[in-house]
């Protein structure tokens, strides 16, 4: 039996493999329920959710917000900007002043590293990770995940080359943990100044040519280059980046077997990718897209009910049940 | 709750053929002219019961009968308490369930809320002509004001014993049996 996730979903790293495809395997009926003519199932009904963002997110956000009202839950949305957040109140009295309103989960994305975990040993509800600085984005992992395995069947044995900007991304870390844990192989290629220390004792392969990425891979997961970073001097020039790192149309026809091209969006075409591999029939970000819907409906799922004391009580009235 | 449990059998793999046999026969006289039949079998026996009813159903009867799955999980009334069930299987119904005549199959009908469950689920679905529900076992003990119109076998089990459903394509064999639990 597998262990249950517990409150919150902070991140990957803390789970187990068996508890990360159980999250998968549940995200599976949730894709049919999108297909659907309601596209609506009666699961939340009652609970109230609060998307509190404190960074931007187009993607993230509403995809939380269809998984939410798929599945019946309240939602309210709390961006950072416009709210009290911007009159100097703090994280936690944000949170506790939510709660006295009776909330059940909290999805947070914070520009600081911890700031979920700091939230979820503070309050009741539960809280889902939706981006903490360059911690984790852990249903990021989960959807690219299972991208990867609806299109080559397993994630056992596949190589997988996480391309840019790993130091400042989050879903870099969360796509280490869960690949690492469900047995593929990973490696990461970017320029030197954007690896971080140490990445290689994780069990890491390092390419610093991303021919050479190309060529070992089965999988590319390409990063956003973050372009406030460029500021900071990480990078020469984003053409510099392009001719160097760029995934193009040119270097993918040299691969020597057909890659999966994954982006977690937002795209800068003509950075990190090309505009021709982006809409090209490798790429599979829009399958990524519709599959963050599901894992995200599998999480709020998985997470919600089952509080011990009353599991309890319901097994003492229902011995023998159906 | 501990204590040993206790076996027994309450039909053997012929007796449930039977019964199959009487289920089918009775879902074609209830649906009539039955041209527009989807049986939708219950996650998880009660879809492998549907196919077989639907079998035989086109060979006695040589009627057509579309078939259909149901995994009433994400319905259920019960999930604050016991918790989220970790596995959902399949739920496909026909493109549509307007006025069509669906007979819901499941194995075993104690409380009614299952069923309740699946009605609720398929009127997302549709709306049929009639819903009407075949059970192999009714074994009492409704909180809901739920009948089935077509039984296989009746069966007295007190609440808090088990009426288990085994079928050969699950569970490697075809038998109906009463797990009674013994005074500790």
């Amino acid at each position: 039996m597998t262990e249950p996730l517990g409150k919150d979903l902070l991140g990957l790293e803390p789970l187990s493999a068996e508890q990360i495809r159980l999250i998968l395997d549940t995200a599976e009926p949730f894709k049919e329920v999108s297909e659907r003519a309601i596209k609506k199932v009666p699961t939340l009904r009652g609970k109230t959710i609060v998307n509190l963002f404190f960074e931007s997110s187009t993607r993230t956000r509403i995809s939380f917000e269809f998984a939410e009202k798929r599945l019946s839950a309240d939602t309210v949305n709390v961006a950072a900007v416009g709210s009290s957040v911007s009159k100097g109140e703090t994280l936690v009295d944000t949170a506790r002043n939510l709660e006295a309103m009776r909330i059940d989960m909290v999805v947070i994305r914070h520009g600081a590293s911890g700031a979920a975990r700091f939230l979820a040993e503070r309050i009741q509800s539960n809280v889902i990770n939706a981006g903490d600085g360059t911690h984790e984005h852990p249903t990021q992992g989960l959807l690219d995940l299972l991208t990867i395995r609806d299109k080559l069947g397993h994630v056992r044995g596949r190589k997988v080359c996480i391309c840019g900007d790993i130091l400042h991304s989050r879903v870099a870390r969360s796509n280490i943990w869960g690949l690492l844990k469900l047995g593929a192989e990973v490696a990461v290629c970017g320029p030197y100044s954007l690896l971080p220390r140490g990445i290689e004792d994780l069990g890491v392969t390092i390419f610093r040519r991303i021919e050479e990425a190309i060529e070992w891979a089965d999988v590319l997961n390409v990063l956003r280059l973050q372009l406030e970073r460029m500021n900071a001097g990480f990078i020469p020039s984003l053409r510099e980046y392009y001719r160097v790192f760029g995934v193009t149309q040119e270097r993918l026809e040299r691969a020597p077997r057909e890659l999966v091209i994954l982006h977690p969006g937002p795209m800068n075409r003509g950075v990190e990718i090309d505009s021709r591999v982006a809409d090209g029939p490798h790429s599979v970000i829009l399958h990524q897209v519709t599959n963050g819907v599901a894992v995200r409906m599998a999480v709020l799922y998985l997470l919600t009910g089952g509080r011990p004391e009353q599991a309890e009580a319901a097994k003492r009235g229902r011995e023998g049940g159906e | 709750m501990t204590g040993a449990l206790e076996r027994s059998a309450l039909l053997d793999a012929p007796a449930i053929a039977r019964a199959i046999d009487r289920i089918s026969s009775d879902i074609v006289t209830f649906a009539g002219a039955a041209g527009r039949l989807v049986l939708v079998g219950i996650q998880r026996r009660g879809v492998e019961l549907a196919d077989r009813i639907g079998a035989r159903i086109r060979d006695r009867h040589a009627v057509e009968v579309e078939h259909g799955a149901l995994d009433i999980t994400l319905y259920r009334d019960d999930l604050n308490e016991i918790g989220p069930r970790p596995v959902i299987g399949e739920t496909r119904l026909p493109r549509t369930l307007d006025g069509r005549m669906v007979v819901i199959v499941d194995d075993v009908l104690f409380t009614g809320r299952t069923i309740r469950a699946a009605l609720d689920q398929i009127a997302d679905f549709g709306r049929p002509a009639r819903i009407g529900l075949a059970v192999l076992i009714d074994r009492g003990g409704r909180e809901l004001p739920i009948q089935a119109d077509i039984v296989g076998e009746r069966v007295t089990a007190g609440p808090h014993d088990r009426v288990d459903v085994l079928l050969e394509e699950v569970d490697g064999r075809d038998a109906v049996e009463l797990v009674r639990r013994a005074p500790a």
